[in-house]
């Protein structure tokens, strides 16, 4: 009992084959970025705890630099935390950042919870990567411990083998998740 | 334990020999300042390890984050080309807030290199997609930060700030090496 309890603190993240939530969030103070415009496209979606914390600067900064190896899988990269919207400007402008971080930020962390990707009492979001393919089904996803920068080499491999198994020839799994929803 | 994915092989710069028990592998940006603090402790290891330690070091310039970081890069293969790889690594580190074009003139100068030779390549990016390649491998291999270290093709995620810890570590590194070596 007591493990079971111990489990279910645990986020349990969406895996492969699902097919990813839709939802739309701030990208800018005055913008908003809906996830199903990116079909057609790999979606690299980055949940993070916090702008400013320091993993997560060695994060973004190391996303920032892989930025055209991921396009060239014409792949899209998302940046996903409760901050706000004006909080995401300063820190991409800090960091000097080319790709868009959205505001999962009222409701708060509502779009973490449908990826299993909330952590309740911290109130911020996991440490968690998704790609998705361009039918907007999840392919590979990853936990990282809070305090442990995932790096890039698994979003890597995971667009090589989208790249190597184009969209629309999903395995049966990612198909039963499609037709199921 | 992330592996090495791309292994060391004549494309990389190495302080002692292929065959050494124990190599360990840097992916480092010159313009950052833990690898600046990284610096001294490998150096003391190399000390303490003598023949038993080869060191590699490969480019991971965080451009965006550090300005003159891919260039600094650039300058240490250029010296390379000259047969100064390691002593252009050493100034740079030793010299990292002044990484301009003039600052590596300089230490070009310095270090008794062919300047026109090793201006006109940094001016031609002639060395840029072996910087390049090296930040692909390292991405590759699950480098997430600077530095990162590879002992004997296994990312080393412990301490290394406690130079008595890492030199420890590597020790371990070579007891092990020598125990296989002596099974195999």
């Amino acid at each position: 009992m007591a493990q079971q309890a111990e489990r279910s603190k645990q986020s349990k993240i969406l895996g492969a084959g699902t097919q990813a939530p839709d939802f739309e969030l701030p990208s800018a103070p005055d913008k908003k970025l809906r996830l199903s415009s990116l079909r057609g496209h790999a979606v690299i979606l980055v949940f993070y705890p916090a702008d400013w914390s320091p993993v997560c600067g060695d994060q973004t900064a190391l996303y920032n630099e892989i930025l055209s190896d991921f396009r060239e899988y014409g792949a899209e990269l998302v940046g996903i935390s409760v901050d706000g919207p004006w909080c995401h400007v300063a820190f991409a402008n800090s960091r000097n950042l080319h790709y868009p971080l959205l505001s999962d930020f009222e409701p708060k962390g509502e779009v973490a919870r449908k990826y299993g990707a909330y952590r309740e009492g911290d109130g911020t979001s996991e440490r968690a990567l998704f790609v998705l393919d361009g039918d907007g089904v999840i392919r590979w996803s990853y936990l990282s411990p809070i305090d442990v920068n995932p790096g890039a080499d698994g979003i890597l491999q995971a667009l090589e083998s989208i790249a190597h198994r184009p969209a629309g020839t999903s395995t049966s799994t990612s198909a039963e998740a499609r037709s199921g929803s | 334990m992330s592996p090495l994915v791309i292994p060391v092989s004549e494309r990389d710069h190495i302080a002692g020999s292929f065959d050494a028990p124990v190599v360990l592998v840097e992916y480092g940006d010159f313009e950052c300042p833990y690898c600046r603090r990284a610096h001294p402790i490998v150096k003391a290891a190399q000390r303490a390890l003598g023949k038993e330690l080869a060191f590699v070091f490969r480019h991971f310039p965080l451009a965006e984050i550090h300005r003159h970081a891919t260039q600094a890069a650039e300058a240490a293969e250029a010296a390379g080309a000259q047969g100064k790889f390691w002593p252009m690594h050493d100034t740079l580190y030793e010299h990292q807030d002044a990484l301009e074009v003039e600052d590596l003139l300089n230490y070009a100068g310095t270090l008794e290199l062919d300047v026109t030779r090793f201006a006109r390549e940094l001016a031609h990016g002639e060395y840029l997609r072996k910087v390049r390649d090296d930040f692909r491998s390292g991405v590759r291999s699950g480098v997430n930060g600077t530095p990162t270290f590879f002992i004997n093709g296994q990312r080393y995620d412990g301490e290394w700030t406690d130079g008595a810890v890492f030199i420890a570590a590597l020790e371990q590194a070579a007891k092990l090496a020598h125990t296989e070596s002596a099974r195999g």
